[in-house]
Protein backbone atom coordinates (compact mmCIF):
# COMPACT_ATOMS: atom_id res chain seq x y z
CA UNK A 1 0.00 0.00 0.00
CA UNK A 2 3.04 2.50 1.13
CA UNK A 3 4.77 1.58 -2.25
CA UNK A 4 1.49 2.46 -4.31
CA UNK A 5 0.92 5.88 -2.79
CA UNK A 6 4.68 6.95 -3.65
CA UNK A 7 4.14 5.85 -6.85
CA UNK A 8 0.67 7.99 -7.47
CA UNK A 9 1.06 11.28 -5.51
CA UNK A 10 4.05 12.68 -7.99
CA UNK A 11 1.55 11.31 -10.72
CA UNK A 12 -1.20 12.97 -9.45
CA UNK A 13 0.74 16.35 -9.29
CA UNK A 14 2.01 16.20 -12.80
CA UNK A 15 -1.39 15.73 -14.02
CA UNK A 16 -2.65 18.49 -12.06
CA UNK A 17 -0.01 20.83 -13.03
CA UNK A 18 -0.19 19.83 -17.01
CA UNK A 19 -3.99 20.65 -16.48
CA UNK A 20 -3.45 23.90 -14.80
CA UNK A 21 -0.79 25.22 -17.50
CA UNK A 22 -3.20 23.87 -19.87
CA UNK A 23 -6.31 25.97 -18.45
CA UNK A 24 -4.35 28.78 -18.02
CA UNK A 25 -3.24 28.96 -21.63
CA UNK A 26 -7.14 28.64 -22.22
CA UNK A 27 -8.14 30.93 -20.18
CA UNK A 28 -5.79 33.64 -21.27
CA UNK A 29 -7.54 33.06 -24.72
CA UNK A 30 -10.97 32.51 -23.19
CA UNK A 31 -10.82 36.16 -21.33
CA UNK A 32 -8.77 37.91 -23.98
CA UNK A 33 -9.61 41.18 -23.54
CA UNK A 34 -8.46 41.46 -20.15
CA UNK A 35 -5.62 39.23 -20.78
CA UNK A 36 -4.51 41.90 -23.81
CA UNK A 37 -5.20 44.36 -20.90
CA UNK A 38 -2.54 42.72 -18.66
CA UNK A 39 -0.16 42.57 -20.98
CA UNK A 40 0.01 46.08 -22.07
CA UNK A 41 -0.39 47.03 -19.00
CA UNK A 42 3.18 44.91 -18.30
CA UNK A 43 4.31 46.09 -21.31
CA UNK A 44 4.25 49.91 -20.90
CA UNK A 45 5.55 50.04 -17.29
CA UNK A 46 8.89 47.49 -18.32
CA UNK A 47 9.48 49.37 -21.16
CA UNK A 48 9.50 52.58 -18.76
CA UNK A 49 12.04 50.50 -16.18
CA UNK A 50 14.29 49.20 -19.44
CA UNK A 51 14.74 52.48 -20.24
CA UNK A 52 15.67 53.42 -16.61
CA UNK A 53 17.93 50.19 -16.06
CA UNK A 54 19.70 51.28 -18.92
CA UNK A 55 20.08 54.88 -18.05
CA UNK A 56 21.38 53.26 -14.38
CA UNK A 57 23.78 51.02 -16.02
CA UNK A 58 25.14 53.29 -18.58
CA UNK A 59 26.02 56.59 -15.68
CA UNK A 60 27.41 54.02 -13.23
CA UNK A 61 29.74 53.05 -16.03
CA UNK A 62 30.49 56.44 -17.24
CA UNK A 63 31.04 57.68 -13.48
CA UNK A 64 33.10 54.19 -12.77
CA UNK A 65 35.17 55.33 -15.81
CA UNK A 66 36.18 58.84 -14.54
CA UNK A 67 36.50 57.55 -11.22
CA UNK A 68 39.39 55.50 -12.27
CA UNK A 69 40.84 58.76 -14.25
CA UNK A 70 41.10 60.55 -10.98
CA UNK A 71 44.97 59.59 -9.69
CA UNK A 72 47.51 61.09 -7.29
CA UNK A 73 50.78 61.21 -8.72
CA UNK A 74 53.48 61.03 -5.38
CA UNK A 75 56.70 62.43 -6.79
CA UNK A 76 60.17 61.43 -4.74
CA UNK A 77 62.73 63.72 -3.85
CA UNK A 78 65.59 63.12 -5.74
CA UNK A 79 68.07 62.18 -3.02
CA UNK A 80 65.94 59.08 -1.59
CA UNK A 81 67.50 55.73 -1.35
CA UNK A 82 65.95 52.77 -2.15
CA UNK A 83 65.01 52.45 1.45
CA UNK A 84 63.41 55.56 2.15
CA UNK A 85 61.61 54.55 -1.41
CA UNK A 86 60.40 51.23 0.54
CA UNK A 87 59.51 53.22 3.69
CA UNK A 88 57.48 55.61 1.48
CA UNK A 89 55.36 52.63 -0.45
CA UNK A 90 54.76 50.68 2.79
CA UNK A 91 53.59 54.46 4.42
CA UNK A 92 51.29 54.44 1.64
CA UNK A 93 49.86 50.89 1.71
CA UNK A 94 48.98 52.04 5.27
CA UNK A 95 46.46 55.03 3.83
CA UNK A 96 43.31 53.18 4.07
CA UNK A 97 41.59 55.10 0.90
CA UNK A 98 44.48 53.83 -1.83
CA UNK A 99 43.80 51.13 -3.55
CA UNK A 100 46.58 48.60 -2.64
CA UNK A 101 46.68 46.46 -5.50
CA UNK A 102 46.58 49.53 -8.11
CA UNK A 103 49.40 51.66 -6.76
CA UNK A 104 52.03 51.63 -9.32
CA UNK A 105 55.58 53.01 -8.74
CA UNK A 106 58.07 53.78 -11.84
CA UNK A 107 61.15 54.77 -10.97
CA UNK A 108 63.39 57.61 -13.09
CA UNK A 109 64.75 55.43 -15.62
CA UNK A 110 61.56 53.67 -16.36
CA UNK A 111 60.11 57.51 -16.73
CA UNK A 112 62.60 58.72 -19.40
CA UNK A 113 62.10 55.22 -21.44
CA UNK A 114 58.21 55.77 -21.88
CA UNK A 115 58.27 59.71 -22.28
CA UNK A 116 61.14 58.74 -25.06
CA UNK A 117 58.74 55.82 -26.66
CA UNK A 118 55.93 58.54 -27.12
CA UNK A 119 58.27 60.90 -28.63
CA UNK A 120 59.19 61.29 -31.99
CA UNK A 121 62.70 60.38 -32.70
CA UNK A 122 63.56 63.32 -34.68
CA UNK A 123 62.54 65.88 -32.41
CA UNK A 124 65.38 67.69 -30.13
CA UNK A 125 63.79 66.42 -26.99
CA UNK A 126 64.10 63.19 -28.36
CA UNK A 127 68.01 64.08 -28.65
CA UNK A 128 68.53 65.58 -25.10
CA UNK A 129 66.58 63.01 -23.44
CA UNK A 130 69.24 60.15 -25.16
CA UNK A 131 72.30 61.72 -23.38
CA UNK A 132 70.87 61.75 -19.93
CA UNK A 133 72.38 59.26 -17.55
CA UNK A 134 71.08 57.57 -14.53
CA UNK A 135 73.00 60.76 -12.43
CA UNK A 136 71.56 63.76 -14.68
CA UNK A 137 67.89 62.46 -15.63
CA UNK A 138 66.58 65.23 -14.14
CA UNK A 139 62.91 63.65 -14.09
CA UNK A 140 61.49 62.22 -10.63
CA UNK A 141 60.60 58.81 -9.49
CA UNK A 142 56.92 58.34 -8.77
CA UNK A 143 54.18 56.37 -7.48
CA UNK A 144 50.59 56.51 -9.16
CA UNK A 145 47.89 56.11 -6.86
CA UNK A 146 44.40 55.26 -6.94
CA UNK A 147 41.85 56.02 -4.70
CA UNK A 148 38.80 54.24 -3.32
CA UNK A 149 36.35 57.44 -2.36
CA UNK A 150 36.65 59.97 -4.51
CA UNK A 151 35.12 62.29 -1.88
CA UNK A 152 37.95 61.71 -0.23
CA UNK A 153 41.05 62.71 -2.77
CA UNK A 154 42.53 65.86 -0.98
CA UNK A 155 42.26 64.71 2.32
CA UNK A 156 44.44 61.78 1.43
CA UNK A 157 46.79 63.88 -0.53
CA UNK A 158 47.30 66.01 2.44
CA UNK A 159 48.31 62.78 4.46
CA UNK A 160 50.84 61.65 1.51
CA UNK A 161 52.45 65.27 1.78
CA UNK A 162 53.56 64.64 5.44
CA UNK A 163 55.50 61.17 4.12
CA UNK A 164 59.23 61.74 4.49
CA UNK A 165 61.18 62.67 1.47
CA UNK A 166 58.36 63.45 -0.91
CA UNK A 167 58.88 66.18 -3.13
CA UNK A 168 55.76 66.76 -4.49
CA UNK A 169 51.72 65.72 -4.00
CA UNK A 170 49.66 66.13 -7.43
CA UNK A 171 45.86 65.21 -8.20
CA UNK A 172 43.51 66.47 -10.66
CA UNK A 173 41.13 69.04 -9.35
CA UNK A 174 39.50 69.35 -12.48
CA UNK A 175 35.62 69.92 -13.46
CA UNK A 176 35.54 65.76 -13.74
CA UNK A 177 35.88 65.90 -9.66
CA UNK A 178 32.78 68.04 -9.26
CA UNK A 179 30.87 66.30 -12.21
CA UNK A 180 31.03 62.73 -9.93
CA UNK A 181 28.64 63.48 -7.24
CA UNK A 182 25.68 64.78 -9.94
CA UNK A 183 25.93 61.49 -11.69
CA UNK A 184 25.97 60.02 -8.33
CA UNK A 185 22.19 61.53 -7.74
CA UNK A 186 21.56 60.50 -11.17
CA UNK A 187 22.04 56.55 -10.67
CA UNK A 188 20.35 57.12 -7.18
CA UNK A 189 17.03 58.60 -9.16
CA UNK A 190 17.07 56.28 -11.91
CA UNK A 191 17.17 53.44 -9.44
CA UNK A 192 14.08 55.42 -6.82
CA UNK A 193 12.44 55.38 -10.83
CA UNK A 194 12.59 51.58 -11.39
CA UNK A 195 12.07 50.88 -7.26
CA UNK A 196 9.06 53.10 -8.15
CA UNK A 197 7.69 51.69 -11.29
CA UNK A 198 8.44 48.05 -10.28
CA UNK A 199 5.93 49.08 -7.37
CA UNK A 200 4.17 51.02 -10.34
CA UNK A 201 3.37 47.69 -12.41
CA UNK A 202 2.65 45.56 -9.30
CA UNK A 203 -0.47 47.88 -8.37
CA UNK A 204 -1.64 47.79 -11.59
CA UNK A 205 -1.14 44.12 -12.71
CA UNK A 206 -2.83 43.31 -9.35
CA UNK A 207 -5.69 45.85 -10.35
CA UNK A 208 -5.72 44.47 -14.09
CA UNK A 209 -5.75 40.60 -12.43
CA UNK A 210 -8.13 41.40 -10.15
CA UNK A 211 -10.83 42.40 -12.50
CA UNK A 212 -10.10 38.91 -14.61
CA UNK A 213 -10.43 37.38 -11.49
CA UNK A 214 -13.67 39.40 -10.03
CA UNK A 215 -15.02 38.20 -14.06
CA UNK A 216 -14.31 34.68 -12.65
CA UNK A 217 -15.51 34.90 -9.61
CA UNK A 218 -18.20 32.19 -10.24
CA UNK A 219 -15.46 29.69 -11.19
CA UNK A 220 -13.26 30.11 -8.04
CA UNK A 221 -16.31 29.31 -6.31
CA UNK A 222 -17.95 26.15 -8.17
CA UNK A 223 -14.27 25.20 -8.02
CA UNK A 224 -14.71 25.38 -4.22
CA UNK A 225 -17.88 23.43 -3.87
CA UNK A 226 -16.92 20.45 -5.84
CA UNK A 227 -13.85 20.24 -3.25
CA UNK A 228 -11.02 21.44 -4.90
CA UNK A 229 -8.15 22.17 -2.78
CA UNK A 230 -7.32 25.97 -2.15
CA UNK A 231 -3.55 25.35 -3.99
CA UNK A 232 -5.24 24.11 -6.81
CA UNK A 233 -7.39 26.59 -7.03
CA UNK A 234 -4.81 29.14 -6.87
CA UNK A 235 -2.90 27.32 -9.34
CA UNK A 236 -4.02 28.10 -12.59
CA UNK A 237 -4.35 31.91 -11.87
CA UNK A 238 -0.96 31.74 -10.78
CA UNK A 239 0.42 30.09 -13.77
CA UNK A 240 -2.10 32.73 -15.88
CA UNK A 241 -0.47 35.50 -14.52
CA UNK A 242 2.89 34.18 -15.39
CA UNK A 243 2.60 33.82 -18.56
CA UNK A 244 0.91 37.19 -18.73
CA UNK A 245 3.62 38.49 -17.05
CA UNK A 246 6.02 36.55 -19.58
CA UNK A 247 4.31 37.89 -22.40
CA UNK A 248 4.22 41.04 -21.26
CA UNK A 249 7.89 41.09 -21.04
CA UNK A 250 8.63 40.29 -24.66
CA UNK A 251 7.99 43.68 -26.36
CA UNK A 252 10.06 44.97 -23.68
CA UNK A 253 13.15 42.85 -24.44
CA UNK A 254 13.33 42.73 -27.66
CA UNK A 255 13.29 47.01 -27.59
CA UNK A 256 15.39 46.98 -25.52
CA UNK A 257 17.78 44.53 -27.24
CA UNK A 258 17.45 45.78 -30.61
CA UNK A 259 16.57 49.61 -29.73
CA UNK A 260 20.54 49.96 -27.65
CA UNK A 261 22.35 47.66 -30.34
CA UNK A 262 20.70 50.16 -33.11
CA UNK A 263 21.49 53.50 -31.20
CA UNK A 264 24.81 52.06 -29.90
CA UNK A 265 25.71 51.57 -34.02
CA UNK A 266 24.24 54.84 -35.03
CA UNK A 267 26.24 56.89 -32.54
CA UNK A 268 29.83 54.69 -32.53
CA UNK A 269 29.11 54.21 -28.94
CA UNK A 270 29.10 57.52 -27.62
CA UNK A 271 26.35 59.48 -26.39
CA UNK A 272 26.27 62.41 -28.75
CA UNK A 273 29.51 63.93 -27.16
CA UNK A 274 33.21 62.05 -27.05
CA UNK A 275 33.18 62.61 -23.22
CA UNK A 276 30.18 60.28 -22.57
CA UNK A 277 30.96 56.66 -23.35
CA UNK A 278 28.33 53.88 -24.00
CA UNK A 279 28.16 50.43 -22.16
CA UNK A 280 28.76 47.67 -24.77
CA UNK A 281 25.62 46.11 -25.76
CA UNK A 282 26.71 42.56 -24.83
CA UNK A 283 25.81 41.08 -22.07
CA UNK A 284 25.06 43.87 -20.53
CA UNK A 285 21.33 44.29 -22.28
CA UNK A 286 20.93 40.59 -21.91
CA UNK A 287 21.16 40.59 -18.09
CA UNK A 288 18.28 44.02 -18.51
CA UNK A 289 16.78 41.37 -20.67
CA UNK A 290 16.46 38.56 -17.68
CA UNK A 291 15.99 40.91 -15.03
CA UNK A 292 12.69 42.70 -17.27
CA UNK A 293 11.67 38.74 -17.58
CA UNK A 294 12.21 38.02 -13.73
CA UNK A 295 10.88 41.10 -13.20
CA UNK A 296 7.32 40.64 -15.48
CA UNK A 297 6.82 36.77 -14.44
CA UNK A 298 7.62 37.71 -10.66
CA UNK A 299 5.00 40.26 -10.91
CA UNK A 300 2.80 38.70 -12.84
CA UNK A 301 2.39 35.29 -10.38
CA UNK A 302 2.55 37.60 -7.52
CA UNK A 303 -0.25 39.95 -8.23
CA UNK A 304 -2.74 36.78 -9.34
CA UNK A 305 -1.68 35.09 -5.90
CA UNK A 306 -2.71 38.12 -3.65
CA UNK A 307 -5.74 38.94 -5.25
CA UNK A 308 -7.03 34.83 -5.66
CA UNK A 309 -6.42 34.57 -1.96
CA UNK A 310 -8.66 37.29 -1.24
CA UNK A 311 -11.64 35.12 -2.66
CA UNK A 312 -10.54 32.15 -0.71
CA UNK A 313 -11.29 32.82 2.50
CA UNK A 314 -8.15 31.55 4.11
CA UNK B 1 -23.23 6.48 14.24
CA UNK B 2 -25.53 8.24 11.59
CA UNK B 3 -24.49 9.58 8.59
CA UNK B 4 -25.51 12.72 9.51
CA UNK B 5 -25.71 14.47 13.22
CA UNK B 6 -26.59 17.40 14.16
CA UNK B 7 -27.27 17.94 18.30
CA UNK B 8 -28.22 21.26 19.68
CA UNK B 9 -27.26 23.64 16.66
CA UNK B 10 -27.43 27.63 16.66
CA UNK B 11 -26.81 29.70 13.84
CA UNK B 12 -26.92 33.36 14.36
CA UNK B 13 -25.99 35.30 11.87
CA UNK B 14 -23.41 38.59 12.47
CA UNK B 15 -26.69 41.07 11.89
CA UNK B 16 -28.20 39.28 14.68
CA UNK B 17 -30.55 37.35 12.77
CA UNK B 18 -31.00 33.68 14.17
CA UNK B 19 -31.09 31.04 11.22
CA UNK B 20 -30.90 28.01 13.33
CA UNK B 21 -32.44 27.89 16.84
CA UNK B 22 -31.54 24.76 19.07
CA UNK B 23 -32.07 21.96 16.11
CA UNK B 24 -31.51 18.31 17.00
CA UNK B 25 -31.59 16.38 13.58
CA UNK B 26 -30.07 13.00 12.16
CA UNK B 27 -30.73 11.10 9.10
CA UNK B 28 -29.40 7.71 8.14
CA UNK B 29 -27.38 6.51 5.23
CA UNK B 30 -29.42 6.28 2.07
CA UNK B 31 -32.37 8.20 3.54
CA UNK B 32 -34.58 11.00 1.32
CA UNK B 33 -35.04 13.64 3.18
CA UNK B 34 -37.15 16.82 2.36
CA UNK B 35 -36.08 19.70 4.22
CA UNK B 36 -39.55 22.48 3.76
CA UNK B 37 -40.58 25.63 5.48
CA UNK B 38 -41.23 28.82 4.22
CA UNK B 39 -38.75 31.30 2.96
CA UNK B 40 -36.65 32.48 5.44
CA UNK B 41 -37.34 29.77 7.83
CA UNK B 42 -33.84 28.40 7.63
CA UNK B 43 -33.88 25.46 5.56
CA UNK B 44 -30.65 27.31 3.55
CA UNK B 45 -28.88 27.69 6.46
CA UNK B 46 -29.10 24.02 7.97
CA UNK B 47 -27.36 22.66 3.92
CA UNK B 48 -25.26 25.31 4.19
CA UNK B 49 -24.06 23.96 7.97
CA UNK B 50 -23.93 20.32 6.21
CA UNK B 51 -21.16 21.48 3.53
CA UNK B 52 -19.47 24.18 5.37
CA UNK B 53 -20.41 27.37 3.62
CA UNK B 54 -21.74 28.63 7.02
CA UNK B 55 -20.52 27.74 10.57
CA UNK B 56 -22.54 26.74 13.41
CA UNK B 57 -22.32 29.70 16.47
CA UNK B 58 -22.96 26.37 18.50
CA UNK B 59 -23.42 22.88 19.00
CA UNK B 60 -22.59 20.21 17.04
CA UNK B 61 -23.09 18.82 13.32
CA UNK B 62 -21.02 15.74 12.06
CA UNK B 63 -21.12 14.63 8.04
CA UNK B 64 -20.39 11.17 7.72
CA UNK B 65 -17.67 11.26 10.23
CA UNK B 66 -16.36 14.47 9.80
CA UNK B 67 -16.44 17.32 12.54
CA UNK B 68 -17.91 19.97 10.39
CA UNK B 69 -17.57 22.33 13.33
CA UNK B 70 -13.94 21.74 13.82
CA UNK B 71 -13.05 21.82 10.03
CA UNK B 72 -9.91 24.86 9.04
CA UNK B 73 -11.15 26.65 6.10
CA UNK B 74 -8.12 25.23 4.41
CA UNK B 75 -9.65 21.61 5.00
CA UNK B 76 -12.84 22.32 3.78
CA UNK B 77 -12.47 20.82 0.15
CA UNK B 78 -11.74 17.39 1.95
CA UNK B 79 -15.54 17.53 3.11
CA UNK B 80 -16.86 18.43 -0.09
CA UNK B 81 -15.02 16.12 -2.27
CA UNK B 82 -17.66 13.38 -0.12
CA UNK B 83 -20.90 15.63 -1.26
CA UNK B 84 -22.26 16.86 -4.14
CA UNK B 85 -24.16 19.91 -4.31
CA UNK B 86 -26.94 20.98 -6.82
CA UNK B 87 -28.45 24.49 -6.57
CA UNK B 88 -31.36 26.36 -7.97
CA UNK B 89 -29.24 28.76 -10.16
CA UNK B 90 -27.20 25.55 -11.19
CA UNK B 91 -24.25 27.54 -10.96
CA UNK B 92 -22.53 26.21 -14.52
CA UNK B 93 -19.29 27.81 -15.97
CA UNK B 94 -20.82 28.91 -18.91
CA UNK B 95 -17.48 28.67 -21.34
CA UNK B 96 -17.03 24.83 -20.76
CA UNK B 97 -18.79 22.50 -22.37
CA UNK B 98 -21.58 20.26 -20.86
CA UNK B 99 -18.64 17.32 -20.25
CA UNK B 100 -16.12 20.15 -19.49
CA UNK B 101 -18.38 21.09 -16.71
CA UNK B 102 -18.73 18.04 -15.30
CA UNK B 103 -15.37 16.84 -15.66
CA UNK B 104 -14.18 20.28 -13.76
CA UNK B 105 -13.99 18.63 -9.97
CA UNK B 106 -12.33 15.28 -11.25
CA UNK B 107 -9.69 17.00 -13.26
CA UNK B 108 -8.18 19.00 -10.21
CA UNK B 109 -8.13 15.82 -8.38
CA UNK B 110 -5.42 14.35 -10.49
CA UNK B 111 -7.08 11.70 -12.09
CA UNK B 112 -6.05 10.13 -15.07
CA UNK B 113 -8.22 11.88 -18.13
CA UNK B 114 -9.49 8.17 -19.28
CA UNK B 115 -10.93 7.87 -15.84
CA UNK B 116 -12.86 10.88 -15.66
CA UNK B 117 -13.92 10.17 -19.18
CA UNK B 118 -15.88 6.54 -17.97
CA UNK B 119 -17.01 8.73 -14.74
CA UNK B 120 -18.09 11.67 -16.73
CA UNK B 121 -20.49 9.87 -19.36
CA UNK B 122 -21.62 7.14 -17.14
CA UNK B 123 -23.06 10.84 -14.64
CA UNK B 124 -24.17 12.24 -17.71
CA UNK B 125 -25.80 8.84 -19.28
CA UNK B 126 -27.71 8.64 -15.80
CA UNK B 127 -29.05 11.95 -16.01
CA UNK B 128 -29.97 11.60 -19.82
CA UNK B 129 -27.59 14.09 -21.28
CA UNK B 130 -25.01 11.69 -23.16
CA UNK B 131 -25.95 13.05 -26.02
CA UNK B 132 -25.14 16.77 -25.20
CA UNK B 133 -21.22 16.64 -24.22
CA UNK B 134 -20.05 18.92 -26.49
CA UNK B 135 -23.02 21.73 -26.34
CA UNK B 136 -22.30 24.58 -24.32
CA UNK B 137 -25.15 25.52 -20.95
CA UNK B 138 -26.10 28.70 -22.90
CA UNK B 139 -27.56 25.84 -25.49
CA UNK B 140 -29.25 23.40 -23.09
CA UNK B 141 -32.97 24.53 -21.48
CA UNK B 142 -33.37 24.96 -17.64
CA UNK B 143 -34.16 21.31 -17.17
CA UNK B 144 -31.06 20.06 -19.10
CA UNK B 145 -28.94 22.14 -16.83
CA UNK B 146 -30.28 21.02 -14.09
CA UNK B 147 -29.57 17.57 -15.28
CA UNK B 148 -25.71 18.79 -16.11
CA UNK B 149 -25.43 20.32 -12.31
CA UNK B 150 -26.93 17.26 -11.09
CA UNK B 151 -24.20 14.98 -12.84
CA UNK B 152 -21.57 16.81 -12.14
CA UNK B 153 -22.48 16.74 -8.37
CA UNK B 154 -22.57 12.70 -8.71
CA UNK B 155 -19.47 12.28 -11.04
CA UNK B 156 -17.52 11.30 -7.92
CA UNK B 157 -20.14 9.12 -6.34
CA UNK B 158 -20.50 10.90 -3.44
CA UNK B 159 -22.19 9.83 0.05
CA UNK B 160 -24.33 12.83 -0.12
CA UNK B 161 -26.18 14.82 -2.33
CA UNK B 162 -27.47 18.16 -1.25
CA UNK B 163 -30.22 20.10 -3.68
CA UNK B 164 -31.03 23.52 -2.55
CA UNK B 165 -34.50 24.13 -4.29
CA UNK B 166 -33.14 21.98 -7.36
CA UNK B 167 -36.73 22.67 -9.18
CA UNK B 168 -37.19 26.51 -7.82
CA UNK B 169 -36.37 27.80 -11.41
CA UNK B 170 -38.33 24.75 -13.24
CA UNK B 171 -41.58 24.25 -14.42
CA UNK B 172 -43.85 21.33 -12.80
CA UNK B 173 -43.19 19.06 -16.21
CA UNK B 174 -39.23 19.20 -15.59
CA UNK B 175 -39.43 19.77 -11.88
CA UNK B 176 -41.21 15.89 -11.74
CA UNK B 177 -38.42 14.42 -13.99
CA UNK B 178 -35.44 16.49 -12.19
CA UNK B 179 -37.07 15.25 -9.10
CA UNK B 180 -37.26 11.25 -10.71
CA UNK B 181 -33.56 11.54 -11.66
CA UNK B 182 -32.40 12.71 -8.26
CA UNK B 183 -34.77 9.63 -6.49
CA UNK B 184 -32.96 7.18 -9.05
CA UNK B 185 -29.88 8.00 -7.26
CA UNK B 186 -30.69 7.77 -4.11
CA UNK B 187 -32.44 4.34 -5.27
CA UNK B 188 -29.51 3.01 -7.03
CA UNK B 189 -26.07 3.99 -6.06
CA UNK B 190 -27.51 4.31 -2.34
CA UNK B 191 -26.89 8.15 -2.21
CA UNK B 192 -27.99 9.71 0.80
CA UNK B 193 -30.03 12.48 -0.45
CA UNK B 194 -31.34 15.97 1.33
CA UNK B 195 -33.60 18.27 -0.48
CA UNK B 196 -34.43 21.96 0.37
CA UNK B 197 -38.15 22.42 -1.59
CA UNK B 198 -40.98 24.98 -1.45
CA UNK B 199 -42.98 22.53 -4.23
CA UNK B 200 -45.93 20.90 -2.25
CA UNK B 201 -46.85 18.69 -4.68
CA UNK B 202 -43.27 16.99 -5.24
CA UNK B 203 -42.80 16.51 -1.43
CA UNK B 204 -46.60 14.83 -1.10
CA UNK B 205 -46.21 12.86 -4.63
CA UNK B 206 -42.59 11.10 -2.93
CA UNK B 207 -43.93 9.86 0.24
CA UNK B 208 -40.50 10.85 2.19
CA UNK B 209 -38.91 11.76 5.48
CA UNK B 210 -40.09 15.35 5.69
CA UNK B 211 -38.59 18.38 8.15
CA UNK B 212 -40.25 20.97 8.45
CA UNK B 213 -38.44 24.56 9.71
CA UNK B 214 -40.64 27.82 10.85
CA UNK B 215 -37.82 30.39 12.27
CA UNK B 216 -34.70 27.88 12.48
CA UNK B 217 -36.97 25.74 14.95
CA UNK B 218 -37.80 22.42 13.76
CA UNK B 219 -41.58 22.05 14.07
CA UNK B 220 -42.09 18.52 12.21
CA UNK B 221 -40.17 15.90 11.51
CA UNK B 222 -42.01 12.39 9.80
CA UNK B 223 -41.38 9.83 7.91
CA UNK B 224 -43.27 9.43 4.90
CA UNK B 225 -44.87 12.67 5.44
CA UNK B 226 -46.46 15.56 3.28
CA UNK B 227 -45.81 19.42 3.22
CA UNK B 228 -47.44 21.13 6.11
CA UNK B 229 -45.26 24.86 5.89
CA UNK B 230 -47.50 27.59 6.15
CA UNK B 231 -48.54 28.01 2.13
CA UNK B 232 -48.89 31.75 2.41
CA UNK B 233 -45.07 32.39 2.60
Amino acid sequence: MIRRKEVIRPMKAIRIFRRNVANAFKSIFRNFSLSIASIICTTITLVIVSIAMIVSVNVNSFTKDLASTLTILVYVDKNATEDDINSIKSKLLEIKNIKSDELLYKDKETLKEETMQKTDKNSSLYSIMKTWTKETNPLESEFIISVKSIEELEETATTIEKIDKISNVQYSESVVKKMIPVFDIVKKVTIAIIIGLIVVTIFLICNTIKLTIFARKNEIEIMRLVGTSNFVIKLPFVIEGLFLGIIGSIIPIIATIWGYIISYDKLEGYFFTNFIKMVNPMPTMIYISLALLLIGSLVGMLGSYTTVRKYLKI
Amino acid sequence: MKFIDIKNCYKVYKNGVTAIADLTLSIDKGEFVFITGASGCGKSTLVKLLYREEKPTKGIVMVGGINVVKLYNSKIYKLRRKLGIVFQDFKLLPKLTVYENVAFGLENLGMKSKDIKIKVLKALDRVGLKEKTRSFPNELSGGEQQRVCIARAIVNEPKLLICDEPTGNLDPKTSKEIVKVINSINKDMGTTVIMVTHDKEIVNSMKKRVITLENGVLTNDSTKGSYTADESN
